[in-house]
């Protein structure tokens, strides 16, 4: 266990990687479109289903690094 | 005969059994006594990853959610797929906010979003628009978990009022019995029959409608016959605006919602927190596959029961299972009802009492009283929410849960940004909250919807011409409110400062918001303090 009276702080350079988890998601460019299909599924579907792969990836990555 | 009396028989089976646990669980994870918030409230601030895990997705993954995104694909098309991003995003964005929550609440014993807003701002007014912000966000929230049970009592062909008021009832039983404890042990039992109906339900129907590619044909053939121009299977040029900044606006309002912070003020440590922020999303990857409900109801040509869209899901259920599943199918939805109806009663019921009683009608009141006023107030909450649904339109819950969402995104300056910062002076943040709450009431008063003949609140999405640009692209009416509100907070934070005005007291240091399980601060059993 850590000193409880040593500064402690959230900061860290790896708190950067949870920022493409947030803004690659809202860029329709990226997603709007029909081909190609997955399992007939259209790409407006499956790839932004397939974005939590980023999500989970970006919140693992700073729970590891930054856990005590 | 009812011809449906094996989904009834099931469904009232399961019914039944989940809420014997919630009377039981009063005594899971045994407390010395129920009596004060800490445990009432909060379940004794002890749960670990798992608990939380089951606890927060089925607070924040609710009935209606089930039932109405897919309904919404059904009716619009990829305008309703917004709730994917919006609950992909949400976790990386709230992450490093909420172990700051989590720390300076555990260390001044702080239970709702606006205890810590007092104690912060040192400003009893702007803790209490908080708390009646998150009341009157909340209220419509609990009184929509109803429309998904009647929604599947309808399907099933049982009408009247008294099932809804003795599924409530029960439920008022339970949460008034065994508080917190109650929706955390019966989410266990209401995720697992979720997963395993979604699961069968993406491989099965669209097996027997000719596979995903059939299905997103027969959407698409619906669409093009509709005069609306703004459905289809995927966005176009014009509500591309409003899907980012609604899944945006969603994701930053989640949790400022108060029943999102009791789930996560009842997790045992940080870390707890962190590991969910990874998991919690397996529950957004479900909601994208119940999304696709709505297309699949689509292709099997499932028509509403009335006007209510709401019952295509239960429908398609009802179509495409044997009897025996659908009717586990609408027990996963009835009593996905429940688990988000309790916690929401809770955290209202909680903000009544600390941010209201505690700090305007009876100043000294002890734990004990605390937990009792509470535990009142819930009921007070369930019953004014089925009164709600029975005698006023429902579409007037769904048209406040619409305001709800717009007007709790007006306290993210207080609370989130409050969390990082002090620069704001609590003046400017009650005029931020002001305009805010104005603009988004003027915002939404102006949204019009052919489809359901409304003239006013209409829906979410605004119309940027109203404003006088020249184009037809619409923007999230939340997004604008958020927008107001922070700039007039931070003009009358730089006005406040100049004249002169009382900055009031900041009772929380800097390493209070760092604070761990294990610290000294950090009391395993949390002396409820008043704001210090």
């Amino acid at each position: 266990m850590t000193d409880p009276r040593s500064p402690r702080s959230d900061r860290s350079r790896w708190n950067w990687v949870l920022l493409p988890a947030i803004v690659v998601p809202l860029i329709p460019a990226l997603f709007n479109h029909e081909e190609p299909r997955l399992f007939g599924v259209p790409l407006f579907y499956w790839l932004q289903l397939a974005f939590l792969v980023i999500s989970v990836s970006a919140t693992l990555i700073v729970y590891r690094v930054t856990r005590r | 005969m009812n011809e449906h009396i094996t989904e009834i028989v099931i469904f009232t089976a399961l019914f039944l059994l989940v809420s014997g646990m919630g009377f039981v669980a009063a005594r899971w994870r045994r407390a010395d006594d129920l009596a004060s918030l800490n445990e009432w409230g909060l379940g004794g601030r002890n749960f670990g990853s798992w608990i939380t895990w089951f606890l927060v997705g089925g607070d924040l993954y609710t009935a209606y959610t089930f039932v109405a995104v897919p309904a919404l694909l059904f009716g619009a098309g990829a305008t309703g797929f917004f709730a994917v991003p919006y609950t992909v995003i949400t976790y990386p964005l709230v992450m490093l906010v909420l172990i700051r929550l989590w720390s300076v609440s555990h260390v001044h014993g702080l239970v709702t979003p606006a205890d810590f807003v007092r104690v912060r701002f040192g400003s009893p007014t702007l803790a209490l628009l908080v708390a009646i912000t998150g009341i009157v966000a909340t209220m419509p929230y609990i009184a929509l978990q109803l429309i998904g049970i009647e929604a599947v009592l309808k399907t099933m062909g049982v009408t009247g009022d008294l099932p809804l008021i003795i599924a409530f009832a029960i439920l008022a039983a339970y949460t008034y019995q065994s508080g917190l404890r109650a929706p955390a042990l019966i989410a266990f039992v209401k995720d697992i029959l979720i997963y395993v109906v979604i699961l069968v339900a993406v491989i099965y129907i669209p097996a027997k409608l000719g596979g995903f590619g059939s299905i997103f044909d027969a959407a698409d053939a619906k669409f093009a016959q509709t005069p609306a121009p703004g459905d289809g299977t995927l966005l176009n040029a014009n509500n591309q605006l409003q899907y980012i900044t609604l899944a945006l606006g969603s994701a930053m309002a989640l949790f400022l919602y108060p029943h999102s912070v009791t789930g996560v003020l009842a997790s045992r440590s940080r870390d707890v927190i962190k590991r969910n922020m990874s998991a919690l999303p397996a529950y957004s990857l479900l909601l994208g596959l119940i999304a696709l409900l709505g297309y699949m109801a689509i292709a099997a040509g499932i028509t509403p029961i009335g006007t209510d869209v709401n019952t295509v899901v239960p429908q398609l259920f009802d179509q495409m299972f044997p009897d025996w599943f659908t009717g586990v199918a609408f027990a996963a939805i009835g009593i996905g009802a429940l688990v988000p109806a309790a916690i929401m009663s809770i955290a209202a019921a909680n903000l009544f009492t600390r941010n209201i009683y505690k700090e305007y009608i009876r100043r000294d009141a002890t734990d004990a009283q605390e937990a009792r006023v509470s535990k009142l107030t819930s009921l007070v909450v369930k019953v004014g929410a089925v009164l709600c649904i029975l005698l006023i339109d429902p579409q007037f819950s769904i048209d406040l849960q619409l305001i709800g969402g717009v007007i709790i995104l007006q306290t993210l300056p207080s609370v989130a940004l409050g969390l990082f910062t002090r620069w704001f002076h609590r003046v400017g943040l009650i005029a931020g909250w002001t305009a805010g709450m104005t603009a988004g009431m003027v915002l939404l008063y102006n949204i019009a919807n052919p489809a359901n003949n409304h003239a006013h609140f209409g829906g979410s999405a605004f119309p940027l011409s109203k404003l006088g640009f020249d184009t037809p692209m619409t923007v999230y009416a939340g997004f604008l409110a958020l927008i107001v509100n922070l700039a007039v907070a931070a003009l009358a934070t730089v006005i406040a400062r100049r004249l002169g005005s009382s900055e009031g007291v900041d009772g929380t240091r800097a390493r209070d918001y760092t604070a761990d399980a294990g610290d000294p601060e950090v009391k395993d059993d949390v002396e409820l303090a008043g704001s210090t």
